[in-house]
């Protein structure tokens, strides 16, 4: 199968700080890849060097082929980044984002575009409202869309569903099922365990610095099987409840 | 790396498209970049213009290139202000992990400051001009006004930049432009220098703002220039070029 990503012996001090004392992994094509750490484990700084914002000490990395270092210009044709923080211009309008990306990414059309990922991503009744009016779903979903402008083949996003309410996180789900679906790579960190459970092909976990595990969620359960089957009784989970209640009250 | 220096325009008038509506959308940018030098104009004509000897018939004549300054000065600010505000939201980090020229995203908020200082300009001299303010100057003379403050809003912006890129708080983006701010008092912009202590005047006649005022007020006033509009250009590039640097740094920084 072809990599998508390949990271070599990452290497990333901040001052004194050595947050990544080498780092390994690959990431198929068409894949979802999910990077569990908890916080300040380096999830952060392992995307930013991917995306050619930061420059690594040593080790190499290649997204789609290209040297993150060497072909910087390559990578950022092949990618799109959906940082930590929605990167969403809030004094601009939700078509005015997407219009400005699609310059930016010289296409044609820009506000045909526009107005298909508006529907696309269910924001068309908002899509002349200021995003800084807009929830925190809905400011998510708007960074989803700007990201899949260009149809980049491998789409980052770092930490997606922080700070969302279970309805919110439930949607990006979604969204990021369907475009693995369409053969998009997938790369996405989290600290959610459930969150890469129900998405990812792969895990990897980073700890200290560096790749402690990863591999599939069959061949992690592998590492710890179960010492004693015992029966309990099912109870629903909190969230299970929420989402019940939530979806009545819709369809009312 | 060609495709991207193709696009630089097309990507610099996106930047400035996206600043400028900024701008246009926050009203309360307008109003202190522009309403504040206006009240400090009618103060300074109305309030205390009849006691100060200025050695001129017409004081808003006088004060007028101060009063330019003072607005530039606190424009810029917002500069800064907005260059923080990018780079703290993702904002920042979306456009550069994106396949576009990176000496857009400043060169458009350079582009945006020199534009929405240029508009606060026209509206102060409009204003003057109500107030009584009159200029013989020709076409010419204007021009070369028209390129001094363009000169002074770029090194200042690149300043703002500075301030901008590096800031750890919003309250620091734009705490630096209170100094400049406040430079045209001890300058000739408000005064004639003569009249201040010695530790004072010698401050005041070597500061930036005062040979940019007195050769501002020189071209405005039909006047010989003399050699102050060399010294002004020297400290406007100078300063460009300093700050322009620094600017550079702090922004390689960032990435």
């Amino acid at each position: 199968m072809e990599k998508a990503i390949k990271v070599k012996g990452l290497q990333k001090s901040y001052k004194k700080l050595h947050v990544l004392k080498g780092v390994d992994f690959e990431v198929e094509k068409g894949s979802i890849f999910a990077l569990l750490g908890s916080n300040g484990a380096g999830k952060t700084t392992v995307v930013k060097i991917l995306t050619t914002l930061l420059k690594q000490d040593s080790g190499t990395a290649t997204v789609n082929g290209f040297d993150v270092v060497l072909k910087p210009v390559n990578v950022r044709q092949s990618i799109s980044l959906t940082g930590q923080f929605a990167a969403v211009d809030g004094v601009l309008t939700g078509r005015e984002n997407l219009i400005m990306i699609a310059r930016l990414r010289h296409l044609k059309n820009p506000s045909q575009l526009a107005d298909d990922l508006l529907k696309r991503f269910n924001l068309t009744d908002a899509a002349d409202r200021r995003v800084a009016t807009y929830s925190g779903g809905m400011s998510r979903r708007l960074d989803l869309a700007m990201s899949l402008i260009g149809k980049p083949q491998i789409i980052f996003l770092d930490e997606p569903t922080t700070g969302l309410d279970p309805e919110g996180r439930i949607e990006v789900w979604k969204f990021v099922k369907e475009l693995a679906d369409g053969g998009t790579t997938v790369f996405l960190t989290t600290q959610y365990l459930d969150e890469a459970e129900q998405l990812a092909d792969q895990i990897a976990i980073l700890h200290e610095g560096r790749i402690i595990v990863s591999g599939t969620l069959a061949e992690l359960k592998k590492l710890f099987p179960p010492v004693k089957v015992e029966y309990i009784e099912k109870q629903p989970r909190l969230e299970e409840i929420f989402l019940a209640i939530i979806g009545k009250r819709e369809e009312k | 790396m060609e495709a991207t220096k193709n696009h630089f325009f097309n990507d610099m008038g996106v930047m400035l498209g996206r600043s400028m509506r900024h701008i246009f959308r926050s009203m309360d940018t307008i109003i202190t970049v522009t309403i504040t030098p206006i009240a400090m104009m009618l103060l300074f004509v109305y309030v205390l213009g009849g006691a100060i000897q200025a050695g001129t018939d017409n004081y808003v004549n006088y004060l007028l290139p101060g009063i330019l300054l003072m607005a530039i000065a606190s424009g810029i600010a917002y500069t800064a202000y907005r260059l923080f505000m990018d780079v703290q939201g993702g904002i920042f980090g979306r456009f550069q992990s994106m396949p576009i020229a990176h000496s857009a995203i400043l060169w458009g908020h350079v582009l945006t400051s020199l534009v929405s200082n240029a508009i606060s300009v026209v509206v102060i001299i409009l204003v003057a001009l109500i107030m009584g303010f009159r200029s013989s100057a020709g076409i010419m003379s204007w021009l070369v006004v028209a390129g001094i403050l363009a000169m002074f809003t770029l090194a200042l912006t690149w300043v703002a930049a500075i301030a901008g890129l590096s800031a750890k708080s919003i309250d620091g983006a734009s705490a630096f432009s209170y100094p400049i701010i406040f430079l045209p008092f001890i300058s000739s912009a408000f005064v004639p220098t003569a009249s201040m202590p010695f530790v004072v005047r010698v401050f005041a006649e070597n500061q930036p703002v005062t040979s940019i005022v007195e050769a501002i007020r020189a071209l405005l006033s039909c006047q010989p220039v003399g050699n102050n509009i060399w010294v002004a250009l020297v400290w406007c590039l100078v300063i460009m070029i300093v700050a322009y640097l620094f600017a550079i740094k702090a922004y390689k920084r960032r990435v």
